[in-house]
């Protein structure tokens, strides 16, 4: 960076190390040191070196089959995905329609709902009773429709943010050469996505391949990951050692995947040098109408379904449609902790916490990763969603074994929303860093030529547009947070219900009144998280932004 | 330059706030006394699992009481919390432990988490109930087979379980995978406490045919109660579940409004008998304190408070048990049980052979 | 009035700036024209501050600007690719320079609707960036430029990016705009006919170096320099060899005033005249209509020459033509 325009270099050096510093320091304490505590147990036993648990983890063909089948199925589920997201990631980059904005809000919620809500859905579905009429539930089916619902989201906006950049003229010029429609998707344009598709598939492959609510509710006996594995054998056979190795095993290959995508990364930071004149145009001929209302019409079954099949439940009792179990929601009813608006006030109040932490966090980690490219560089970037990709067994015991000194952290609820955090944190990243790098030097230049010295090139310059990229991050922190459900559900903390934690409860307990309470917390749950995703998308009138 | 001291900002908010860290006692939740006069008392914290409750105020009484404020902390299942227990047994975040219960007890005793205490008012208990000089009994819970009457009016509901085998009784069955749920392994160690591993018709035999009888095996017991369950009231089609002997008066309890008759019978031939037991944790700095926890555990008071807020049936047999569940959910007369030793021993072997059995 | 003396810039071994000395009177438009690559964005970030010199000086009225960062300076630049200001709308970048300076807000939006009304943008203040066609955005950046009245505005290909019939139209805006304002500037192009329409002096720069400079007749009717005569556009650019007061092309000759040897020389399109009688042949290669009439191009004896005519002409027509030895210019290579 340039002295004459950006200011001191000494103090600048000193911001930038503690820019590094932060986030690595707050990984390392709370995702790497409790990891590795626990990773530890797989290794050792009583105080010495031990490869014995490795060892008969790769012994048994029941374990490997496991890891086989995540490894697969998480394949599966990438490609099914992507391929089903297409179409929609189309329409949305190139046409303008009514009520655009909330398409790209709603499709969020299904991300941040919690799977055990999801997982009820989807037996409702899914069951013989349910529209299809045969019994699905225990099917690959199953489990493969799951994953797209929940993750359909992150490949058409990933995918249609970077897809409404590119130029309309580079297919059309393929058309003009005289390529039919199918072949200038395949040879065009498809490699000009390729950087989006990669960064998206590698997403998906990543919560796919960590799945574990989806898999225990979905999959019955046949069915069964790494992730699912590690739960059962550490709290229902309370065999810690095997445990570990198989969360040892799991690390490895998530970082193997992290490794792949951080190798993608660099690819897709096109410069757009010309603010480009929005390429989605309103639908013009029939043609383009039916194509938009068809992708519509395929969102609308996809993801709407099973949310209408929850917040159709959450109206129903004994006695048909009723307010009820909204109207109950501020008593305390016997068996929960607390009433469920105390509920909801928690899971507020963690969110703002965990949001202030992620933005902080995620937005120094992000100045370090716009501004310096380089393998160093991706690597933390990918790094910092290695959060993602860990069982959350494995986190809450990493939090029991590592936490007693210096300070007791073990039962603190300080937890919760540091938790929530290291999820949110990619998020964050994820929208500041283009738009971080949107800010060119150029623009700076543009400033001090104008007449801006240097820290009022800053102010003028840097500092809206990554505040813009800052709220972003925070609604999407924000919506995280409120759906997380297990990187917290194995620590002893005090009671704390959240709204995913009350709504696991109740679900719990027999009687149509539970169950109805359940699904009126996952409908405000859901209106929530479209609430704060569409206040967002309010704000988002550039097309800044990776997701 | 200013950039980065905005970025700092949120961060010394928080490290403000992590100064109160060090405490365990949070305000503002129901388990923990607010009383506006401190009394300078002993500080307990009550590890248990995530079904713990009690009506409030009942662990302010306990304060009052005795001087003691309490910390409840909630650690996920029954499985999870022991397991944190023993992973923390050298530094153990609490004090007082409940919620193990018999599946899992041979395993805590082994680790040696619990100090031997005994209750004045285990006089109280059963002989049935008690087990280990660690531990005192607070509650129990059956895991019965539960029928939808709706189903029953012209064939009679099934009366052993060697009758769900019966072909009368085909793709009536909704049972949960005992790998990953507690009513499930309580399910299959009843198997096991009936039909035995050795003989002519052993326990895999029993499945082998429950298998060809069209058993459905759930996930978990919210999958099998609300999914499968036609008693459910959410569209289940199969009329018979495992679940616990409770679960027909609480289900009568939780709908609105509360029906005459309860829709929903316990099978009450072939119930297994989860105990559930406090313990004292090793380690501990406040014995004498925890010793009184656990007596007012075991105290009319809580005992008879205990059934509609966890929906299992108190251990102390001076307690009155609601009207609820006397009309609708009586206790079975003759469970089976295992030993807890074995239990232990043969767990995952049982899971797999079962696993291989069902799949 | 700018003054650069000696200016020089290395990157490693190579000079992006070699020994420039430019001067730009007040008042004065000065197109600097060259290749990509020759130097000519490096001379003006050098000018603006934005880059360091390794040798030379820029000073202002006299006074040396060495010392002075690129804020202090008060010039304006103006960016190839504009370099707007997304988060602000059309009257937020416009008055940038005027919130600088810490001018009041009254006079602001007056200053702001004055010069958006001179770039032909009247009313557009509350646009957003993004919305707007690329030469929206180019007046827009002119516009941010000239509002804060800049001493100097330094111009950097600032309609490369438009299409040629907005491109025209936009520099005949600018050349009026210019001299209403008696702007002084430095206007960097590839372009000939933009540098040409546009500036009052034109400096030719190759590899570093600045080549020739002189006013756009001047440099038209005396390139002097072959790099100079093709960046002119001359195509027609041959070998003569010069005995007795007549220069011998090969193909054809005519009388000469130049002394007997090799030379250069370039044969403009005003030097050709097609006529059926004309005493040279040639094959046309290509006809392009403008204007009313038609510009010929057509080979002979390997060079290609260019004429108007009236006529129609397909490819591989004969053409007649002659050549007027006064029009035709004596270049060094």
């Amino acid at each position: 960076m340039d002295q004459r325009v950006d200011g001191h270099p000494a103090l600048r050096r000193v911001g930038k190390i503690a820019l590094v510093a932060i986030p690595v320091a707050f990984l390392a304490y709370f995702f790497v040191y409790p990891l590795l505590s626990v990773l530890a147990t797989g290794f050792t036993a009583d105080g010495r070196l031990d490869f014995g648990p490795i060892d008969s983890v790769f012994r048994r063909p029941a374990l490997l089959d496991v890891a086989w089948f995540t490894l697969w199925q998480a394949t599966a589920s990438t490609i099914l995905t992507v391929v089903a997201a297409l179409p929609a990631a189309h329409v949305l980059a190139r046409y303008e329609f009514r009520g655009k904005r909330f398409v790209r809000a709603a499709i969020v919620v299904p991300f941040v709902l919690p799977t055990v809500v999801v997982g009820s859905a989807f037996l409702a579905l899914l069951g013989p009773s349910g529209p299809v009429g045969i019994d699905l539930r225990h099917t690959i089916w199953a489990i493969l429709l799951a994953h797209v619902f929940f993750n359909y989201s992150i490949v058409v906006r990933t995918v249609s943010t970077y897809w409404e950049r590119l130029d309309p003229a580079l297919e059309e010029a393929g058309a003009m050469l005289g390529a039919t429609r199918f072949r200038v998707f395949w040879r065009v344009t498809l490699p000009l996505l390729r950087p989006a598709l990669a960064s998206a598939a590698s997403l998906v492959f990543l919560f796919t391949f960590t799945s574990f609510g989806i898999i225990l509710i979905l999959g019955g006996l046949q069915y069964s990951t790494l992730d699912v594995e590690i739960w059962r054998q550490a709290t229902g056979l309370l065999d810690f050692n095997v445990a570990a190795a198989l969360a040892l095993l799991q690390i490895i290959g998530i970082t193997l995947i992290l490794f792949l995508y951080s190798r993608y990364q660099e690819r897709r930071s096109v410069e757009f040098e010309h603010s480009v004149a929005a390429a989605a145009k309103p639908m013009q001929s029939r043609r383009e109408r039916l194509t938009v209302l068809a992708n519509l019409l395929f969102m609308l079954l996809l993801l709407g379904t099973p949310l209408f099949v929850l917040i159709d439940r959450s109206f129903r009792s004994a006695n048909g449609y009723t307010l009820a179990a909204y109207r109950n929601l501020n008593e305390r009813v016997a068996g929960m902790a607390a009433p469920a608006t105390t509920a909801i006030w928690n899971s507020a109040r963690f969110a703002v916490v965990a949001t202030l932490l992620a933005v902080a966090i995620g937005l120094a980690a992000a100045t370090v990763i716009a501004y310096r490219r380089g393998w160093l560089s991706r690597s933390f970037d990918a790094l910092l969603m290695l959060p993602l990709g860990t069982s959350a067994v494995t986190l809450g015991f990493g939090f029991l074994l590592a936490f007693d000194a210096p300070i007791d952290l073990r039962t603190s609820i300080w937890i919760i929303p540091i938790a929530h955090s290291m999820v949110a944190i990619p998020f964050v990243v994820r929208t500041a860093v283009p738009v971080m790098r949107s800010v060119r030097h150029r623009l700076r230049e543009a400033a001090a030529m104008l007449g801006a010295p240097p820290n009022r090139v800053w102010r003028e310059i840097d500092l809206p547009l990554v505040t813009r990229a800052a709220l972003i991050g925070a609604g999407f922190a924000f919506a995280v947070s409120l759906g997380e459900f297990g990187a917290t559900s194995f620590l002893a903390l005090p009671s704390n219900p959240t709204l995913p934690t009350a709504i696991f409860r109740l679900l719990g307990r027999p009687g149509t009144e539970s169950f109805s309470s359940a699904m009126a917390l996952s409908t405000i749950l859901m209106v929530a998280t479209t609430v704060t995703i569409f206040a967002i998308e309010r704000s988002r009138t550039e097309g800044l932004g990776d997701f | 330059m200013r950039r980065y001291l905005i970025m700092l900002l949120p961060l010394t908010l928080l490290a403000a706030a992590c100064g109160n860290t060090g405490e365990r006692a949070v305000p503002g939740t129901d388990q923990t006394s607010t009383s506006t006069e401190e009394t300078p008392g002993d500080h307990l914290t009550l590890m248990t699992h995530d079904s713990f409750a009690l009506s409030d105020g009942m662990l302010d009484t306990f304060t009052e009481q005795t001087g003691i404020t309490v910390t409840v902390l909630e650690s996920g299942d029954a499985g999870t919390m022991l397991s944190q227990a023993i992973l923390t047994k050298d530094n153990p975040i609490a004090d007082v432990l409940y919620g193990v219960d018999n599946t899992f007890l041979s395993r805590a005793l082994s680790e040696g988490i619990f100090l031997e205490y005994q209750s004045p008012l285990l006089s109280s208990v059963p002989d049935s109930l008690m087990t280990d000089p660690h531990v005192t009994p607070i509650d129990f819970g059956d895991v019965c087979v539960n029928y939808d009457k709706a189903a029953f009016t012209a064939t009679p509901p099934p009366e052993t379980l060697a009758d769900l085998t019966d072909p009368g009784y085909r793709d009536m069955l909704a049972v949960e995978d005992p790998a990953s749920s507690s009513p499930g392994m309580a399910f299959l160690l009843a198997t096991i406490a009936t039909f035995g591993e050795d003989g002519d018709y052993t326990w895999l035999d029993y499945w082998s045919d429950l298998k060809n009888n069209g058993v459905a095996v759930a996930s978990g017991w919210e999958e099998a109660y609300y999914s499968d369950f036609s008693g459910g009231g959410e569209g289940g089609e199969r009329p018979l579940v495992v679940s616990y002997a409770s679960s027909p008066a609480v289900g009568v309890y939780f709908t609105d409004p509360p029906p005459a008759d309860a829709p929903t019978g316990s099978l009450l031939n072939g119930c297994f008998r989860q105990v559930e037991y406090a313990g004292i944790l090793a380690g501990t700095a406040h014995q004498d304190a925890a010793a009184k926890l656990v007596d007012f555990l075991l105290s009319v008071p809580v005992q008879e408070d205990i059934p509609l807020n966890m929906f299992v049936f108190p251990a102390n047999s001076e307690a009155k048990v609601p009207q609820v569940f006397t009309d609708f959910s009586p206790v079975p007369v003759a469970p089976v049980t295992v030993a807890v030793e074995t239990i232990e021993q043969n767990r995952e072997r049982w899971i797999n052979e079962w696993t291989d059995t069902l799949r | 009035m700018l003054q650069g003396l000696r200016l020089t810039v290395t990157f490693g071994d190579t000079y992006a700036l070699d020994a420039v000395n430019l001067t730009v009177h007040d008042s004065e438009i000065v197109a600097v024209m060259g290749p990509s690559g020759c130097g000519k964005t490096t001379l003006l970030r050098s000018l603006a501050g934005l880059q360091n010199l390794d040798i030379g000086t820029v000073t202002w009225n006299g006074r040396n600007l060495r010392n002075v960062p690129p804020h202090e300076r008060g010039f304006g630049f103006m960016f190839q690719d504009y370099a707007l200001f997304p988060h602000l709308s059309v009257a937020g970048n416009v008055q940038f320079g005027l919130r600088m300076q810490d001018v009041d807000w009254v006079r602001r939006e007056e200053r702001v609707a004055h010069v958006l009304d001179i770039v032909g943008l009247a009313g557009y203040q509350k646009r957003l960036v993004h919305e707007l066609s690329g030469g929206e955005q180019q007046r827009v950046a002119l516009a941010r430029t000239l509002a804060p009245s800049p001493r100097l505005i330094l111009l950097d290909e600032p309609i490369g990016a438009l299409d040629r019939s907005l491109r025209e139209h936009l520099t005949a805006e600018m050349k009026a705009i210019f001299s209403e304002l008696s702007v002084t500037a430095i206007y960097v192009t590839h372009d000939r006919d933009e540098a040409f329409a546009i500036a009052d002096t034109v400096a030719v720069m190759d590899s570093g170096r600045l080549i020739r400079k002189g006013t756009p007749q001047d440099l038209w009717a005396d390139p002097r320099n072959e790099f100079v005569a093709r960046m002119l556009g001359f195509t027609a650019i041959v070998d003569a060899k010069v005995l007795e007061g007549a220069a011998d092309l090969g193909w054809t000759r005519f009388e000469s005033a130049l002394p007997p040897g090799e030379h250069r020389l370039v044969i403009p399109p005003h030097a050709v005249t097609v006529a059926s009688d004309g005493p040279n042949t040639g094959t046309v290669s290509g006809a392009t209509f403008r204007s009313g009439e038609y510009t010929v191009r057509f080979r002979v004896d390997d060079v290609e020459l260019t004429g108007t005519s009236r006529r129609r002409f397909e490819i591989g027509d004969d053409i007649s033509f002659h050549i007027n030895p006064d029009s035709v210019l004596s270049v060094e290579s």
